[in-house]
């Protein structure tokens, strides 16, 4: 490695210069950094519980499997491409591993057949949406729906128990290493992962020429087609990554998982800086933006506010948030 | 004549935060006087414009119309007032038909409820008639770019407007149809419209205008009549400086070589063109000219296999070509400049550094295809530095820089991959007087040094200027070559138009 690389460097602005610091304050994540840490302040102060071991051990569970769909929403949005299926596949994910398992296929292989599966899905709509030739929107609002009914058809709408999951299966969803759960250093590694591909590799810059001007990257001789099928694939297989995670979490296969969890994903990785006209986007900021909304969420069931009131509240920050930043971006040019 | 003064600005100021587009401007428009204004991209022409529009409003200074001073707060009111303003970039609605764009800002002040389509059509026939044949009907999507800047205009021209601005209105056409605007312009400005001509190209202006105003760095230099300046006086005005030589020098007869670097033969695509021969040599700058739609961008996009299906053979220094992708092409070293530079050719969000090593990011990977950012820099700086580009930081985007410097990204790109041959289709469009004579100069240093060489211009005194030799494409087929003493524009258009005439021109 030539040099170092922080997270806190976007894939356009490397500096190694005086105006590095001016530069970090430009940047989306320092602001959405800045925001977390005065949430965190605040509820310090509001609640003896929000500061706590327990609490926040819970509150990075709570999204770090859903943290591992959003890099892959992520990239796909860099892409120009976008994915309502997520919750469906990620269900659909825990439905089939959980059904061999229960015929008796050993967890890890059924584990890994689970993930082909979705990974096959996602290949499946990406051949609708380069082949075919339709928006990514409609061929995922229908595999949203289709892989949500495979999942109910599979399991006749109850949870499968899967209580003689092996504990070594099970290590990965419950088990710790220190003090530390196995599913937030997943969570880590895929996020240092990608995030590190996305700002390095020649493969990640051609998802970015892709999403920024499709015919300009066609007129540079990269195959736009293949990189969206790849992006779509992606999105897809993280979707079954997360999903075998949950089922070993839970011990069971959730048919109903993951209903709303698109627009979770999608306001995050918005929120964290990801155009829905594709080309821009990283994966530290959208992980900034699933711990804004986690910790909104957190700390509004700490002060016993309404569940009703908690979706208008999420609803009402994502619009906020980008607006504002709409309205820097554009003042900034 | 004085007294007829229809728009009268006088010290006029605008500033975008800490940049002062313009400064103090004055200016003033005849009743029935076409007037040029010329200048540098950034000079503050636009912003003017704008201004006179409505779009933008200004600092300080006044604006007044027949005498009146006026408040113009919107592109609404400058309707009212008779104001039409057609800008160069197209904005048209492209799935609605021609007749529906042509009549948008009538339809929306009309009262009635429900559309007559019929009616419509038949009025935008009647407009579109004295400018080209186009069918009323066809949505705007499946027209040619030459033809949605004439239903631009043709738009324009329904308004009852007693003032109209032209931005660049030629800077898609062909020439014949420049010529039919040119023959509208007169007209309308005989009725005592005043009509404001804004363009790059001297020949026009000298052709068809009245007066002329020069601006530079937001400040307005000179107005003059046409008749008492030559082209050079303006130009020098514009850049404020002498150009000496608005082209390079030319190859002399003793730098001619034998050696041929691209050899085409019989090539030929479904239905875009046929039996086209040719040969680049080596030092040479070669034109291709033709109108609009007669195959020139097809025949090079055939080649490096950007579009269509083509047949025919090919030879590359001496050696037999077969390209099966574009991507096949950029490793051979041919690499194709595209015209809609916005469109296809660079991606403006997009850091200059990022844009230069688009053809090939692998170029500054290591063995783990890991992008070395401190080389993808330092090369992107060494091109930038040979091609002169005006920039802040390479980190910035490519839509911080000026149209000039934006197409110089657009050709250190192609750079970028050290090509043996580039094929530049329409290289300056949109591009300042200065900024064009650096391409101009760059592409002749890059002939000498053994690239090949194809321009494709619409613009025939950049061809006649630059290069040694031209190409003539008409209807899909090569109609001839001009060089030296012969190239003129009439031989040229001479031969662009033989083989009779494509009935979507008259």
């Amino acid at each position: 490695m030539e040099d170092a690389v922080s997270l806190t460097d976007t894939p356009h602005t490397r500096s190694a210069d005086a105006s590095f610091i001016r530069r970090m304050l430009r940047m989306r994540e320092t602001g959405l950094v800045a925001i977390i840490l005065v949430l965190f302040v605040a509820m310090s102060i509001a609640s003896p519980y929000f500061l706590t071991w327990v609490n926040m051990r819970a509150m990075v569970m709570a999204f770090a499997v859903e943290g591992i769909v959003v890099v892959g929403m992520t990239i796909l949005l860099i892409s120009g491409g976008i994915d309502l299926s997520v919750g469906s596949v990620t269900a659909l994910a825990m439905v089939v591993a959980g059904w061999l398992f229960l015929n008796g296929v050993d967890p890890w292989v059924a584990s890994a057949i689970s993930i082909a599966v979705c990974t096959g899905i996602g290949a499946f709509m990406g051949f609708f949406v380069t082949r075919v030739g339709l928006h990514h929107f409609i061929v995922s609002l229908a595999v949203m729906v289709i892989a949500r009914g495979v999942c109910l058809l599979g399991t006749g709408g109850r949870p499968l128990g899967l209580y003689t999951l092996p504990p070594e299966f099970k290590f990965i969803g419950q088990g710790t290493i220190g003090p530390v759960p196995v599913v937030i250093l997943i969570f880590l590694a895929v996020v240092i992962g990608f995030d590190f591909m996305l700002r390095r590799t020649t493969l990640f810059r051609k998802v970015f020429y892709t999403g920024s001007n499709e015919k300009a990257a066609a007129y540079s001789g990269i195959r736009t087609k293949r990189v969206i099928f790849f992006t779509t694939t992606l999105c897809s297989a993280l979707c079954g990554v997360a999903g075998i995670i949950y089922m070993a979490r839970f011990g069971s296969a959730q048919p109903t998982f993951g209903i709303g969890m698109e627009l979770n994903v999608i306001a995050a990785a918005v929120i964290g800086g990801a155009s829905l006209k594709g080309g821009s986007g990283t994966i530290f900021g959208a992980i900034l933006g699933a711990v804004l909304l986690s910790v909104v969420s957190s700390s509004l069931a700490l002060l016993d506010v309404s569940v009703y009131w908690q979706d208008i509240i999420r609803g009402s920050i994502l619009l906020t948030a980008v607006s504002i930043d709409h309205y820097l971006v554009k003042k900034r040019a | 004549m004085t007294d007829d003064v229809i728009l009268k600005i006088s010290n006029l100021s605008k500033s975008f935060g800490p940049v002062r587009a313009l400064k103090g401007v004055d200016f003033e428009l005849r009743k029935g006087e076409i007037h040029a204004l010329a200048g540098e991209n950034g000079a503050g022409k636009s912003t003017l414009m704008n201004v006179i529009d409505g779009i933008l409003q200004p600092d300080s200074g006044e604006i007044s119309i027949d005498g009146q001073r006026v408040k113009i707060g919107s592109p609404a009111v400058a309707q009212k007032l008779g104001i039409g303003f057609v800008h160069q970039e197209i904005a048209l609605c492209p799935d609605v038909s021609v007749a529906e764009n042509i009549f948008m800002a009538t339809t929306n002040t009309s009262r009635s409820f429900l559309m007559n389509y019929h009616a419509l059509e038949k009025k935008a026939a009647a407009v579109l008639g004295e400018l080209v044949t186009i069918d009323p009907s066809t949505l705007v999507r499946d027209l040619s770019i030459s033809h949605q800047q004439l239903v631009e205009i043709a738009k324009a021209l329904t308004l009852d407007c007693r003032v109209l601005i032209l931005d660049e209105p030629t800077a898609a056409l062909t020439e014949k149809e420049a010529q039919i605007l040119f023959r509208i312009m007169r007209r309308l400005a005989g009725k005592g419209i005043s009509i404001i001509y804004i363009s790059h190209r001297m020949v026009e202006i000298f052709d068809n205008c009245d007066r002329v105003s020069v601006f530079r760095d937001g400040c307005h230099i000179t107005t003059r009549n046409v008749a008492d300046v030559v082209p050079d006086d303006v130009v020098n005005a514009m850049v404020g400086r002498v150009i000496d030589e608005l082209y390079p020098r030319k190859q002399s007869e003793d730098e001619r070589s034998e050696d041929v670097i691209l050899d085409v033969r019989n090539l030929s695509e479904r239905t875009r063109f046929k039996d086209v021969t040719f040969q680049i040599r080596k030092g040479e700058i070669l034109g291709l000219a033709g109108l609009i739609g007669a195959g020139r961008s097809e025949i090079v996009k055939g080649i490096c296999r950007l579009e269509g299906k083509v047949s025919g053979e090919m030879s590359l220094n001496g050696l037999p070509l077969s390209l099966t992708s574009y991507k096949d092409s950029i490793s051979k070293g041919i690499v194709y400049l595209s015209e809609d530079r916005k469109g296809d050719g660079i991606f403006l969000e997009m850091p200059i550094s990022a844009n230069v090593s688009a053809l090939k990011p692998e170029q500054v990977a290591n063995a783990l295809g890991l992008i070395v950012r401190y080389k993808e820099e330092a090369q992107a700086a060494r091109l930038a530095a040979r091609l002169n580009l005006k920039f802040g930081a390479l980190t910035d985007p490519v839509s911080s820089l000026s149209g000039g410097n934006q197409q110089k990204v657009a050709i250190a790109k192609m750079l970028w991959v050290d090509p043996k041959l580039i094929f530049l289709d329409e290289p300056t469009r949109g591009v300042d007087v200065g900024a064009k004579a650096e391409i101009h100069r760059i592409l002749r240093t890059l002939a000498a040094s053994g690239v090949g060489i194809l321009v494709i211009s619409s613009e025939l005194p950049e061809l006649i200027g630059v290069c040694d030799r031209v190409l003539v494409v008409c209807e899909g087929r090569i109609s001839g070559e001009v060089s030296g003493k012969d190239m003129s524009e009439e031989n040229i258009m001479h031969l662009a138009s033989v083989g009779g005439v494509r009935p979507s021109l008259h």
